[in-house]
């Protein structure tokens, strides 16, 4: 396979990083939360190359359609799409929260007045 | 009612009362439903044990679509034995959960939180049961994202962050199972993890194979809170409302050792090249987890955090089996999956009495409480006792196979440092018994009373349980055993 081949793959792999980045690194709580969605959007990429089958065109079957993409995996990233955005709605609702009860969405001024207090 | 749709009923029953639950909108009732949906689990569970044939399994095709196209739900020994864990500390639990939960939840959430309880037990149920790999990535994700919404109650605020940690780290470790299962459909075309189990011998050597167990095998066991991946652990567990630490700690973790035991023997199959290097690892992991989480517990104030931390030296144990691959091995793990899911139910139901009555479950509001709570505090000492592994008890039974394991393995060191491990609990249980007996009240502090006995029989059921299997382990070594020779396909 060309390198060309592979493009999608490569491109999972550097929304996978720069999402697992931004979840480690990011102090400021909202923007986990996007750098999980950015992780969690490389994986939905996987799955829905995977489907693809050259030179295969939607799985509705018809005249002179030869072969067909999997549907198996885009269905599969359908109910991972719903868990996604379920995970990301507790998660904003829990910064809401935690907004209320710190005054703050930062880190390490939160993990501070947990110290004092 | 027939016997042949019981592997459905037993997640469909729960996942239906949880809506109901929160259309009653009142508190009692609610968990009047959600008591009997926890009761009716465990009858069905029970009856799957005793109908699982040795060696054999239950199948059911849902809607009738024949696997491997369609989903289908798989009952072996292994299945019925997790699935009469989780059923039996999840039925306990909510029978104890109505006062506690009364004193500790505003009286608006009540019904919205029995819901949640119920979801969280639904998908944990159907995590065990499922044959289909993506299937369990759902009901991992229901019970992760219900077991969220249920820390964040606590009434500390700390227990929003906790939360929010358990949230960020856990659905990193639920899409690197995601990524794991991906990578395997990307291989054989299958979902249904027997037929997974029949295609992957064919692909020794495979890179991709090795990258999907190495991404499996990290998700899940953040989901375990295997050390170090157990960061999350401790603050949920002592900010979560006590019904709550009560209900993980006796279930999820187990259950996600079971995901582990799942793919590492079923489906990746125990001969696999992989599984040495995978053994090694989680032994020393395991290892690691036992001393360090052993030696921070002794220092922690918070007696519910001194349990939590005791969890991941516990899970130390239970893992530390795995690693061994063998029958022994694999006989301790499933037995200590037991026992630890009994004597922590035991230890955290009691803390839960104990907030009810004093407001925390710090070592200072608990001097003296020997004499004003004498049951509650002689069922936490049963616990303890349990959690060193003194003999009569159940935590002995677990502690003895995997001596005997790693005596069998020829690696004496680690029985060593399994019983450095047990000393270490001793240092930690003592701090809390000595509180307890030895301290006297503080002065000024107000009188309690011994707590009601609708919150004390759970929690002595589960004492009694405690002391049985410590005596009687037909059910327990005798199932563990078998299933473990079933797991290596001896």
């Amino acid at each position: 396979m060309s390198a060309l081949g592979l493009y999608n793959y490569e491109i999972v792999i550097v929304l996978m990083m720069t999402g697992f980045y931004v979840v480690i690194r990011s102090p400021n709580l909202v923007k986990k939360i996007v750098g999980l969605n950015i992780f969690q959007t490389s994986v939905f990429i996987l799955y829905i190359s995977m489907g693809k089958v050259a030179d295969g065109t939607a799985p509705i079957v018809e005249e002179g359609a030869r072969a067909y993409s999997n549907p198996l995996p885009h269905v599969l990233i359908l109910t991972a799409i719903v868990v996604g955005v379920a995970t990301t709605a507790l998660g904003l609702a829990l910064v809401v929260r935690i907004r209320e009860a710190y005054g703050s969405v930062d880190e390490e001024a939160i993990q501070k007045q947990d110290r004092v207090g | 009612m027939s016997a042949e749709n019981l592997p459905i009923l037993q997640v469909i029953v729960p996942l239906l009362a949880a809506p109901v639950c929160l259309l009653l909108r009142n508190g009692t009732l609610a968990w009047a439903l959600a008591t009997a949906v926890g009761w009716f689990t465990l009858y069905a569970a029970l009856t799957l044990l005793g109908s699982v044939p040795e060696g054999g399994l239950i199948r059911y095709d849902l809607g009738g679509w024949e696997p491997p196209w369609g989903i289908e739900y798989i009952v072996d020994r292994l299945d019925a034995y997790v699935l009469v864990i989780v059923a039996a500390i999840g039925a306990l639990v909510l029978t104890y959960a109505r006062a506690s939960v009364a004193r500790e939840i505003q009286r608006s959430q009540h019904a919205a939180f029995y819901a949640a309880m119920l979801l969280c037990f639904a998908g944990l149920l159907g995590i065990v049961i499922t044959g289909d790999a993506f299937n369990l990535f759902v009901f991992l994700e229901i019970s992760s994202l219900s077991s969220y919404a249920l820390i964040s109650l606590g009434r500390d605020r700390r227990a929003l962050t906790a939360s929010y940690q358990y949230l960020i780290m856990g659905t990193l470790g639920a899409t690197f199972i995601l990524i794991g299962v991906g990578l395997l459909y990307m291989l054989t075309g299958t979902l249904n993890m027997l037929d997974l189990a029949a295609r992957i011998p064919e692909l020794e050597g495979n890179r991709t194979a090795i990258a999907a167990a190495a991404f499996l095998v990290v998700g899940i066991c953040l989901k375990i809170a295997l050390f170090p991946l157990h960061l999350w652990l401790p603050d949920a567990y002592t900010y979560a409302p006590s019904v709550v630490t009560a209900f993980l700690a006796g279930t999820a973790t187990k259950v996600a050792v079971y995901v582990l035991l799942r793919f590492l023997f079923t489906v990746f199959g125990f001969d696999a090249p992989l599984n040495e290097w995978v053994g090694t690892l989680l032994i020393a992991l395991a290892l690691a987890g036992v001393l360090v989480a052993s030696l921070v517990a002794i220092f922690q104030d918070d007696v519910k955090r001194i349990f939590a931390y005791s969890s991941v030296a516990q899970i130390g144990y239970i893992v530390l089996g795995i690693g061994f691959a063998s029958v022994t091995g694999l006989t301790a793990t499933l037995v200590h999956l037991f026992n630890h899911a009994v004597m922590k139910a035991v230890l955290f139901l009691a803390l839960g009495a104990v907030v009810y009555r004093v407001g925390g479950a710090r070592l200072a509001d608990m001097r003296g409480l020997g004499r004003s709570m004498p049951l509650t505090m002689a069922a936490l000492v049963a616990g303890g006792l349990s959690l060193i592994g003194v003999p009569l008890t159940a935590g002995f039974i677990s502690k003895w196979y995997l001596v005997l394991a790693a005596l069998e393995a020829g690696w004496w060191p680690i029985a060593v440092l399994v019983l450095v491990g047990s000393l270490l609990a001793v240092i930690y249980v003592w701090r809390v018994v000595e509180t307890v007996y030895m301290q006297p009240r503080a002065a000024g502090a107000t009188e309690v009373k011994e707590v009601p006995w609708h919150m004390l029989l759970p929690i002595w059921v589960l004492v009694a349980a405690n002391v049985w299997f410590g005596i009687d382990t037909d059910l327990t070594v005798g199932t563990a055993s078998g299933i473990a020779a079933e797991l290596l396909g001896k």
